[in-house]
Protein backbone atom coordinates (compact mmCIF):
# COMPACT_ATOMS: atom_id res chain seq x y z
CA UNK A 1 0.00 0.00 0.00
CA UNK A 2 2.53 2.27 0.66
CA UNK A 3 4.79 1.15 -1.77
CA UNK A 4 2.05 1.70 -4.01
CA UNK A 5 2.08 5.43 -3.30
CA UNK A 6 5.49 6.12 -3.23
CA UNK A 7 5.58 4.94 -6.46
CA UNK A 8 2.42 6.68 -7.88
CA UNK A 9 4.21 9.97 -6.74
CA UNK A 10 7.60 9.31 -8.13
CA UNK A 11 5.83 8.70 -11.00
CA UNK A 12 3.48 11.84 -11.06
CA UNK A 13 6.62 13.38 -10.67
CA UNK A 14 8.24 11.76 -13.51
CA UNK A 15 5.86 12.98 -15.96
CA UNK A 16 5.60 16.21 -14.71
CA UNK A 17 9.46 17.28 -15.26
CA UNK A 18 9.16 15.59 -18.55
CA UNK A 19 5.55 17.34 -19.89
CA UNK A 20 6.84 20.78 -17.94
CA UNK A 21 10.56 20.25 -18.45
CA UNK A 22 10.58 20.20 -22.00
CA UNK A 23 12.19 16.91 -21.78
CA UNK A 24 13.28 15.02 -25.43
CA UNK A 25 11.48 12.12 -25.28
CA UNK A 26 14.68 10.16 -26.81
CA UNK A 27 16.83 10.45 -23.35
CA UNK A 28 13.90 10.23 -20.72
CA UNK A 29 10.46 9.26 -22.20
CA UNK A 30 7.18 9.85 -20.18
CA UNK A 31 5.61 6.97 -17.80
CA UNK A 32 2.72 7.67 -20.05
CA UNK A 33 4.68 6.65 -23.00
CA UNK A 34 6.45 3.73 -21.45
CA UNK A 35 3.03 2.22 -20.44
CA UNK A 36 1.53 3.12 -23.95
CA UNK A 37 4.76 0.55 -25.37
CA UNK A 38 3.99 -1.71 -23.08
CA UNK A 39 0.74 -2.08 -24.14
CA UNK A 40 1.66 -1.74 -28.02
CA UNK A 41 4.61 -4.03 -28.12
CA UNK A 42 3.29 -6.34 -25.44
CA UNK A 43 3.63 -9.50 -27.45
CA UNK A 44 7.51 -8.86 -28.76
CA UNK A 45 7.56 -7.93 -25.06
CA UNK A 46 6.66 -11.42 -23.71
CA UNK A 47 8.63 -13.25 -26.33
CA UNK A 48 11.71 -11.58 -25.12
CA UNK A 49 10.50 -11.63 -21.80
CA UNK A 50 10.37 -15.37 -21.17
CA UNK A 51 14.06 -15.96 -22.83
CA UNK A 52 15.49 -13.63 -20.52
CA UNK A 53 13.33 -15.12 -17.79
CA UNK A 54 14.63 -18.66 -18.32
CA UNK A 55 18.14 -17.37 -18.55
CA UNK A 56 17.91 -15.92 -14.93
CA UNK A 57 15.92 -18.55 -13.10
CA UNK A 58 18.35 -21.48 -14.58
CA UNK A 59 21.43 -19.31 -13.72
CA UNK A 60 20.10 -18.61 -10.27
CA UNK A 61 19.47 -22.28 -9.73
CA UNK A 62 22.97 -23.23 -11.03
CA UNK A 63 24.37 -21.10 -8.45
CA UNK A 64 22.40 -22.22 -5.78
CA UNK A 65 23.67 -25.71 -6.31
CA UNK A 66 26.97 -24.83 -6.68
CA UNK A 67 27.34 -21.83 -3.86
CA UNK A 68 25.23 -24.80 -1.30
CA UNK A 69 28.12 -27.18 -2.48
CA UNK A 70 31.04 -24.86 -1.69
CA UNK A 71 29.69 -23.31 1.20
CA UNK A 72 29.18 -26.94 2.71
CA UNK A 73 32.65 -27.60 1.93
CA UNK A 74 34.35 -24.17 3.01
CA UNK A 75 32.32 -24.52 6.34
CA UNK A 76 33.35 -28.09 7.14
CA UNK A 77 36.97 -28.23 6.03
CA UNK A 78 39.69 -25.83 7.32
CA UNK A 79 41.78 -26.58 3.86
CA UNK A 80 38.72 -25.79 1.61
CA UNK A 81 38.22 -22.50 3.09
CA UNK A 82 41.68 -21.74 2.67
CA UNK A 83 41.92 -22.62 -0.81
CA UNK A 84 38.83 -21.77 -2.16
CA UNK A 85 37.31 -18.36 -0.31
CA UNK A 86 40.29 -15.90 -1.67
CA UNK A 87 39.34 -17.51 -5.01
CA UNK A 88 35.42 -17.13 -4.67
CA UNK A 89 35.85 -13.18 -3.63
CA UNK A 90 38.73 -12.99 -6.82
CA UNK A 91 36.23 -14.17 -9.33
CA UNK A 92 33.83 -11.24 -8.19
CA UNK A 93 36.79 -8.98 -8.95
CA UNK A 94 36.43 -9.78 -12.76
CA UNK A 95 34.49 -6.94 -14.04
CA UNK A 96 31.24 -9.07 -15.89
CA UNK A 97 31.77 -7.22 -19.73
CA UNK A 98 35.10 -8.97 -19.61
CA UNK A 99 34.28 -12.29 -18.90
CA UNK A 100 31.13 -12.36 -21.40
CA UNK A 101 32.20 -12.10 -24.88
CA UNK A 102 34.87 -15.24 -23.54
CA UNK A 103 31.90 -17.16 -22.54
CA UNK A 104 30.19 -16.26 -26.05
CA UNK A 105 33.12 -17.60 -27.99
CA UNK A 106 33.30 -20.86 -25.92
CA UNK A 107 29.31 -21.40 -25.27
CA UNK A 108 28.05 -19.95 -28.43
CA UNK A 109 25.53 -17.63 -28.78
CA UNK A 110 22.32 -19.17 -26.96
CA UNK A 111 21.51 -19.81 -23.46
CA UNK A 112 24.42 -21.25 -22.19
CA UNK A 113 26.86 -18.21 -21.78
CA UNK A 114 24.06 -16.62 -20.32
CA UNK A 115 23.31 -18.97 -17.90
CA UNK A 116 27.19 -19.33 -16.40
CA UNK A 117 27.08 -15.69 -16.53
CA UNK A 118 24.48 -15.30 -14.29
CA UNK A 119 25.25 -17.98 -11.72
CA UNK A 120 29.02 -16.70 -11.71
CA UNK A 121 27.37 -13.32 -10.62
CA UNK A 122 24.76 -14.52 -8.21
CA UNK A 123 26.92 -17.89 -6.77
CA UNK A 124 28.84 -15.07 -4.39
CA UNK A 125 26.18 -13.78 -2.25
CA UNK A 126 24.61 -17.10 -2.02
CA UNK A 127 28.09 -18.34 -0.86
CA UNK A 128 28.79 -15.76 1.61
CA UNK A 129 25.55 -15.57 2.92
CA UNK A 130 25.21 -19.02 3.69
CA UNK A 131 29.03 -19.77 4.77
CA UNK A 132 28.38 -16.73 7.20
CA UNK A 133 24.72 -18.55 8.43
CA UNK A 134 26.29 -21.88 9.15
CA UNK A 135 29.64 -20.25 11.07
CA UNK A 136 27.10 -18.38 12.85
CA UNK A 137 25.39 -21.21 14.63
CA UNK A 138 25.24 -22.04 18.06
CA UNK A 139 28.25 -22.52 19.74
CA UNK A 140 26.39 -23.57 23.35
CA UNK A 141 24.07 -26.02 20.66
CA UNK A 142 27.28 -27.89 19.27
CA UNK A 143 28.40 -28.14 22.79
CA UNK A 144 25.31 -29.95 23.49
CA UNK A 145 25.55 -32.17 20.20
CA UNK A 146 28.82 -33.16 21.14
CA UNK A 147 27.64 -33.96 24.75
CA UNK A 148 25.77 -36.29 23.11
CA UNK A 149 28.52 -37.79 21.30
CA UNK A 150 27.20 -36.53 17.58
CA UNK A 151 29.86 -36.79 15.09
CA UNK A 152 30.99 -33.99 12.99
CA UNK A 153 28.69 -34.60 10.37
CA UNK A 154 25.10 -35.30 12.60
CA UNK A 155 26.13 -31.89 14.01
CA UNK A 156 26.22 -30.82 10.58
CA UNK A 157 22.93 -32.26 9.66
CA UNK A 158 20.64 -32.09 12.40
CA UNK A 159 21.89 -28.61 13.64
CA UNK A 160 24.32 -26.29 11.54
CA UNK A 161 22.12 -27.14 8.01
CA UNK A 162 18.60 -26.34 9.61
CA UNK A 163 20.27 -23.45 10.90
CA UNK A 164 21.55 -21.69 7.62
CA UNK A 165 18.50 -22.28 5.62
CA UNK A 166 17.42 -18.71 6.06
CA UNK A 167 20.96 -17.50 5.36
CA UNK A 168 20.83 -19.05 1.76
CA UNK A 169 17.25 -17.66 1.03
CA UNK A 170 18.91 -14.35 2.05
CA UNK A 171 21.72 -15.21 -0.82
CA UNK A 172 19.02 -16.22 -3.08
CA UNK A 173 16.80 -12.97 -2.45
CA UNK A 174 20.64 -10.84 -3.06
CA UNK A 175 21.06 -12.94 -6.39
CA UNK A 176 17.53 -11.65 -7.45
CA UNK A 177 18.91 -8.14 -7.83
CA UNK A 178 22.30 -9.36 -9.32
CA UNK A 179 20.37 -11.71 -11.65
CA UNK A 180 18.48 -9.61 -13.55
CA UNK A 181 21.30 -7.03 -14.71
CA UNK A 182 24.02 -10.15 -15.26
CA UNK A 183 21.49 -11.81 -17.86
CA UNK A 184 21.02 -8.18 -19.74
CA UNK A 185 25.09 -7.55 -19.60
CA UNK A 186 25.14 -11.15 -21.24
CA UNK A 187 22.71 -10.77 -23.92
CA UNK A 188 24.27 -6.98 -25.10
CA UNK A 189 28.04 -9.46 -25.42
CA UNK A 190 25.78 -11.05 -28.20
CA UNK A 191 22.54 -12.85 -28.54
CA UNK A 192 19.33 -12.81 -30.89
CA UNK A 193 16.83 -12.48 -28.38
CA UNK A 194 16.04 -11.47 -24.55
CA UNK A 195 15.01 -8.02 -22.62
CA UNK A 196 18.63 -6.76 -23.01
CA UNK A 197 18.66 -7.44 -26.78
CA UNK A 198 15.36 -5.85 -27.20
CA UNK A 199 16.81 -2.69 -25.22
CA UNK A 200 20.03 -3.27 -27.37
CA UNK A 201 18.34 -2.91 -30.74
CA UNK A 202 15.33 -0.19 -29.06
CA UNK A 203 18.09 2.75 -28.64
CA UNK A 204 19.29 2.78 -31.93
CA UNK A 205 15.88 3.16 -33.33
CA UNK A 206 14.84 5.90 -31.41
CA UNK A 207 12.90 3.49 -29.57
CA UNK A 208 13.63 4.79 -25.78
CA UNK A 209 9.91 4.23 -24.72
CA UNK A 210 10.19 0.42 -25.71
CA UNK A 211 13.36 0.25 -24.05
CA UNK A 212 12.34 1.58 -20.87
CA UNK A 213 9.12 -1.00 -21.05
CA UNK A 214 11.60 -4.07 -20.94
CA UNK A 215 13.47 -2.61 -18.16
CA UNK A 216 9.98 -2.03 -16.70
CA UNK A 217 9.31 -5.55 -16.92
CA UNK A 218 12.39 -7.16 -16.08
CA UNK A 219 11.69 -5.32 -12.90
CA UNK A 220 8.38 -6.48 -11.98
CA UNK A 221 9.65 -9.55 -12.98
CA UNK A 222 12.71 -9.38 -9.90
CA UNK A 223 9.77 -7.72 -7.71
CA UNK A 224 7.52 -10.93 -8.59
CA UNK A 225 10.17 -13.43 -7.47
CA UNK A 226 11.32 -11.59 -4.44
CA UNK A 227 7.87 -11.54 -3.36
CA UNK A 228 7.47 -15.61 -4.42
CA UNK A 229 10.85 -16.00 -2.60
CA UNK A 230 9.66 -14.13 0.52
CA UNK A 231 6.16 -16.34 0.84
CA UNK A 232 8.39 -18.94 0.28
CA UNK A 233 10.56 -18.48 3.12
CA UNK A 234 7.53 -17.69 5.77
CA UNK A 235 5.74 -20.99 4.69
CA UNK A 236 9.12 -23.27 4.69
CA UNK A 237 10.94 -21.55 7.71
CA UNK A 238 7.58 -20.21 9.70
CA UNK A 239 10.93 -20.15 12.29
CA UNK A 240 12.43 -17.41 11.50
CA UNK A 241 9.20 -15.14 11.39
CA UNK A 242 9.10 -15.63 15.23
CA UNK A 243 12.50 -15.54 16.28
CA UNK A 244 12.10 -11.90 15.29
CA UNK B 1 33.10 -45.54 33.16
CA UNK B 2 35.44 -43.04 32.03
CA UNK B 3 39.55 -41.68 33.58
CA UNK B 4 41.44 -38.37 32.25
CA UNK B 5 44.14 -38.14 34.54
CA UNK B 6 46.21 -35.33 34.20
CA UNK B 7 49.32 -35.48 36.49
CA UNK B 8 47.34 -36.02 40.06
CA UNK B 9 48.59 -34.01 43.02
CA UNK B 10 48.04 -37.86 44.80
CA UNK B 11 47.20 -41.02 43.25
CA UNK B 12 43.50 -41.65 44.69
CA UNK B 13 42.69 -45.07 46.06
CA UNK B 14 42.02 -47.37 43.55
CA UNK B 15 39.44 -50.08 44.63
CA UNK B 16 35.39 -50.77 43.95
CA UNK B 17 33.97 -47.24 42.91
CA UNK B 18 30.55 -46.31 44.46
CA UNK B 19 31.27 -42.96 43.29
CA UNK B 20 29.25 -41.56 39.96
CA UNK B 21 31.85 -38.70 39.64
CA UNK B 22 35.14 -38.31 41.37
CA UNK B 23 36.79 -34.98 41.17
CA UNK B 24 40.48 -34.71 42.95
CA UNK B 25 42.27 -31.34 43.04
CA UNK B 26 40.77 -30.65 39.83
CA UNK B 27 42.48 -26.80 38.23
CA UNK B 28 41.43 -25.14 35.29
CA UNK B 29 42.09 -21.76 34.18
CA UNK B 30 41.55 -19.50 30.86
CA UNK B 31 43.56 -17.92 28.76
CA UNK B 32 43.15 -14.28 29.26
CA UNK B 33 40.64 -11.92 27.09
CA UNK B 34 43.26 -9.53 26.20
CA UNK B 35 46.81 -10.10 26.07
CA UNK B 36 48.47 -8.41 28.94
CA UNK B 37 46.30 -9.63 31.49
CA UNK B 38 46.39 -12.63 33.67
CA UNK B 39 45.15 -16.13 33.36
CA UNK B 40 41.34 -16.15 34.75
CA UNK B 41 41.09 -19.26 37.42
CA UNK B 42 37.78 -20.88 37.17
CA UNK B 43 38.66 -23.64 39.92
CA UNK B 44 41.18 -24.03 42.27
CA UNK B 45 42.00 -27.63 43.65
CA UNK B 46 38.46 -28.84 43.76
CA UNK B 47 37.51 -32.10 45.11
CA UNK B 48 34.26 -33.54 45.30
CA UNK B 49 32.69 -37.09 44.76
CA UNK B 50 28.25 -38.39 43.43
CA UNK B 51 27.85 -41.08 44.99
CA UNK B 52 25.55 -43.12 42.52
CA UNK B 53 21.59 -41.84 42.98
CA UNK B 54 22.53 -39.27 44.72
CA UNK B 55 21.90 -35.41 44.13
CA UNK B 56 24.34 -33.00 44.58
CA UNK B 57 23.72 -29.38 44.31
CA UNK B 58 27.03 -26.94 43.70
CA UNK B 59 25.83 -23.16 44.63
CA UNK B 60 27.95 -20.58 44.29
CA UNK B 61 28.07 -16.70 43.02
CA UNK B 62 28.27 -15.78 39.74
CA UNK B 63 31.74 -16.62 37.59
CA UNK B 64 33.02 -19.31 40.48
CA UNK B 65 33.62 -21.63 37.89
CA UNK B 66 30.42 -24.08 37.97
CA UNK B 67 29.82 -23.98 34.49
CA UNK B 68 33.35 -25.12 34.13
CA UNK B 69 33.06 -27.92 36.85
CA UNK B 70 30.26 -29.63 34.35
CA UNK B 71 32.22 -29.02 31.32
CA UNK B 72 34.68 -31.31 32.63
CA UNK B 73 32.25 -34.06 34.46
CA UNK B 74 30.92 -34.20 31.10
CA UNK B 75 34.51 -34.54 29.45
CA UNK B 76 33.44 -31.64 26.95
CA UNK B 77 37.03 -29.97 28.58
CA UNK B 78 40.32 -30.88 30.02
CA UNK B 79 41.82 -30.43 33.33
CA UNK B 80 44.62 -28.24 33.90
CA UNK B 81 45.66 -30.42 36.67
CA UNK B 82 43.46 -33.28 39.01
CA UNK B 83 41.93 -35.89 38.00
CA UNK B 84 37.97 -36.40 36.90
CA UNK B 85 36.42 -39.32 36.58
CA UNK B 86 32.66 -39.90 36.04
CA UNK B 87 30.02 -41.81 34.31
CA UNK B 88 28.75 -40.85 31.07
CA UNK B 89 26.83 -37.58 31.73
CA UNK B 90 24.24 -35.80 29.66
CA UNK B 91 24.36 -31.77 30.15
CA UNK B 92 21.28 -29.42 30.52
CA UNK B 93 21.67 -25.84 30.18
CA UNK B 94 20.48 -22.61 31.31
CA UNK B 95 19.33 -21.85 27.99
CA UNK B 96 16.82 -24.53 27.03
CA UNK B 97 19.04 -24.64 23.01
CA UNK B 98 15.46 -25.91 21.49
CA UNK B 99 15.98 -26.49 18.00
CA UNK B 100 13.73 -24.02 17.08
CA UNK B 101 12.78 -25.75 13.47
CA UNK B 102 11.80 -28.49 15.20
CA UNK B 103 8.77 -29.95 17.46
CA UNK B 104 8.66 -30.76 20.99
CA UNK B 105 8.70 -34.37 20.40
CA UNK B 106 11.94 -34.02 18.02
CA UNK B 107 13.35 -32.44 19.93
CA UNK B 108 13.02 -34.09 22.84
CA UNK B 109 14.42 -37.13 20.66
CA UNK B 110 17.68 -35.22 19.10
CA UNK B 111 19.66 -37.44 21.55
CA UNK B 112 18.15 -40.62 20.55
CA UNK B 113 18.69 -39.30 16.84
CA UNK B 114 22.06 -39.10 18.06
CA UNK B 115 22.56 -42.08 18.87
CA UNK B 116 21.38 -43.72 15.89
CA UNK B 117 17.54 -44.60 16.62
CA UNK B 118 15.64 -43.97 13.62
CA UNK B 119 12.92 -41.06 13.37
CA UNK B 120 9.55 -41.99 13.56
CA UNK B 121 11.37 -44.73 16.70
CA UNK B 122 12.98 -41.83 18.66
CA UNK B 123 10.10 -39.53 17.68
CA UNK B 124 7.35 -42.03 19.48
CA UNK B 125 9.71 -42.53 22.60
CA UNK B 126 9.85 -38.69 23.17
CA UNK B 127 6.23 -38.08 22.71
CA UNK B 128 5.70 -40.57 25.42
CA UNK B 129 8.02 -39.15 27.70
CA UNK B 130 6.49 -35.30 27.13
CA UNK B 131 3.26 -36.94 27.92
CA UNK B 132 4.75 -38.47 31.23
CA UNK B 133 5.48 -34.77 31.41
CA UNK B 134 2.36 -32.93 31.12
CA UNK B 135 2.96 -31.80 27.54
CA UNK B 136 0.48 -34.32 26.12
CA UNK B 137 -0.75 -32.22 22.98
CA UNK B 138 1.96 -30.21 22.48
CA UNK B 139 4.44 -33.01 21.00
CA UNK B 140 3.98 -31.62 17.40
CA UNK B 141 4.45 -27.70 19.00
CA UNK B 142 7.18 -25.49 17.76
CA UNK B 143 9.08 -24.39 20.56
CA UNK B 144 8.18 -20.04 19.92
CA UNK B 145 4.48 -22.22 20.73
CA UNK B 146 5.60 -23.26 24.11
CA UNK B 147 5.92 -21.38 27.65
CA UNK B 148 9.25 -21.05 29.00
CA UNK B 149 8.83 -23.24 31.96
CA UNK B 150 7.02 -26.30 29.12
CA UNK B 151 10.57 -25.44 27.23
CA UNK B 152 12.52 -26.30 30.08
CA UNK B 153 10.84 -29.66 30.26
CA UNK B 154 10.98 -30.31 26.70
CA UNK B 155 14.52 -29.84 26.94
CA UNK B 156 14.75 -32.34 30.19
CA UNK B 157 13.16 -34.60 28.32
CA UNK B 158 15.82 -34.56 26.19
CA UNK B 159 18.61 -34.94 28.54
CA UNK B 160 16.73 -37.94 30.19
CA UNK B 161 16.36 -39.51 26.63
CA UNK B 162 20.22 -39.23 26.15
CA UNK B 163 20.44 -42.96 28.61
CA UNK B 164 23.30 -41.33 30.56
CA UNK B 165 23.54 -42.93 33.77
CA UNK B 166 24.79 -38.79 35.53
CA UNK B 167 22.38 -35.67 34.28
CA UNK B 168 24.52 -32.62 34.73
CA UNK B 169 22.00 -29.45 35.21
CA UNK B 170 23.39 -26.05 35.27
CA UNK B 171 21.08 -23.77 35.94
CA UNK B 172 17.97 -25.43 34.42
CA UNK B 173 15.37 -22.96 36.06
CA UNK B 174 17.47 -19.73 35.89
CA UNK B 175 15.99 -18.43 32.48
CA UNK B 176 12.33 -18.87 34.60
CA UNK B 177 10.17 -16.07 35.98
CA UNK B 178 9.93 -16.68 40.06
CA UNK B 179 6.42 -18.58 39.90
CA UNK B 180 7.52 -21.04 37.09
CA UNK B 181 10.67 -21.32 38.59
CA UNK B 182 9.49 -22.85 42.02
CA UNK B 183 6.59 -24.73 39.92
CA UNK B 184 9.54 -26.43 38.11
CA UNK B 185 11.53 -27.50 41.12
CA UNK B 186 8.82 -28.66 42.97
CA UNK B 187 7.76 -30.67 39.25
CA UNK B 188 11.77 -31.93 39.07
CA UNK B 189 11.78 -32.93 42.71
CA UNK B 190 8.72 -35.44 41.39
CA UNK B 191 9.84 -36.60 38.55
CA UNK B 192 13.21 -37.49 40.17
CA UNK B 193 11.51 -39.23 43.10
CA UNK B 194 9.66 -41.46 40.75
CA UNK B 195 12.66 -41.95 38.39
CA UNK B 196 16.29 -41.47 40.63
CA UNK B 197 18.92 -40.55 38.49
CA UNK B 198 22.46 -38.88 39.83
CA UNK B 199 22.26 -35.59 39.29
CA UNK B 200 24.68 -32.82 39.94
CA UNK B 201 22.46 -29.45 39.73
CA UNK B 202 24.92 -26.40 39.19
CA UNK B 203 22.85 -22.92 40.31
CA UNK B 204 22.96 -19.86 42.63
CA UNK B 205 19.65 -20.09 44.13
CA UNK B 206 20.36 -21.87 47.43
CA UNK B 207 17.01 -22.32 48.05
CA UNK B 208 16.54 -24.34 45.10
CA UNK B 209 19.61 -26.06 45.80
CA UNK B 210 18.13 -27.05 49.50
CA UNK B 211 14.31 -28.18 47.66
CA UNK B 212 16.23 -30.71 45.15
CA UNK B 213 19.51 -31.68 46.66
CA UNK B 214 20.58 -34.44 49.08
CA UNK B 215 23.79 -32.71 49.79
CA UNK B 216 25.37 -29.14 48.51
CA UNK B 217 28.37 -28.00 47.89
CA UNK B 218 29.62 -24.51 48.36
CA UNK B 219 31.81 -22.86 45.58
CA UNK B 220 33.68 -19.84 46.68
CA UNK B 221 33.83 -16.77 44.33
CA UNK B 222 36.63 -17.31 41.44
CA UNK B 223 38.31 -19.05 41.80
CA UNK B 224 36.12 -21.26 42.65
CA UNK B 225 37.31 -23.72 45.58
CA UNK B 226 35.00 -25.90 47.59
CA UNK B 227 34.21 -24.13 50.95
CA UNK B 228 31.26 -26.47 52.63
CA UNK B 229 29.19 -29.37 52.03
CA UNK B 230 26.00 -29.53 53.84
CA UNK B 231 23.74 -32.59 54.12
CA UNK B 232 20.26 -32.09 53.53
CA UNK B 233 18.36 -34.53 55.37
CA UNK B 234 15.22 -32.98 54.96
CA UNK B 235 12.60 -35.68 54.01
CA UNK B 236 10.57 -35.28 50.99
CA UNK B 237 8.31 -33.60 49.29
CA UNK B 238 9.80 -30.52 51.12
CA UNK B 239 8.17 -27.02 52.01
CA UNK B 240 9.89 -24.08 51.66
CA UNK B 241 8.52 -22.83 54.66
CA UNK B 242 9.72 -26.03 56.54
CA UNK B 243 11.99 -24.31 59.45
CA UNK B 244 14.65 -27.21 58.78
CA UNK B 245 14.86 -25.90 55.53
CA UNK B 246 15.00 -22.20 56.06
CA UNK B 247 17.77 -22.90 58.79
CA UNK B 248 19.94 -24.78 56.36
CA UNK B 249 19.28 -22.10 53.62
CA UNK B 250 20.76 -19.53 56.01
CA UNK B 251 23.67 -21.98 57.04
CA UNK B 252 24.57 -22.15 53.38
CA UNK B 253 24.01 -18.82 52.55
CA UNK B 254 26.34 -17.71 55.44
CA UNK B 255 28.82 -20.02 53.78
CA UNK B 256 28.58 -18.53 50.53
CA UNK B 257 29.33 -15.18 52.54
CA UNK B 258 26.21 -13.37 51.82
Amino acid sequence: MTAALVLLVILGGWEAYVDLGGIDALVLPAPSAIATSLVDDRALLWSNFTVTAREIVLGIAAALVVGLVCAVAVHLSTSARRALYPLLVTTQAIPTPMIAPLLVVWFDYDLRPKIVLVALVCFFPIVVSTIDALDRSDADLRKLMRSFGASRWQTFRLVEAPAALPGLVTGAKLSLAFGGIAAVLAEWSGSENGLGHLVLQALPEFETARACAAVVVLAAFSVAMFGALSLAERRLLPWTRSAR
Amino acid sequence: MQTRTTAPPEAPATGIDVDAVRLHGVSKSYAPARRGAGAVVALERVSLDVREGEILAIVGPNGCGKTTLLELVCGLIEPDEGMVRAQPAALMAQRDLLLPWASAADNAALALRVGGCDRARARERAADLLRDFGLAGFERARPHELSGGMRQRVAFARTLLAGRPLLCLDEPFAALDAITRQQMQDWLAGTLRADPRTVVLVTHDVEEAIVLADRVAVLSPRPGRVVATLDVDIPRPRRRTDPELVALRARALEELGA
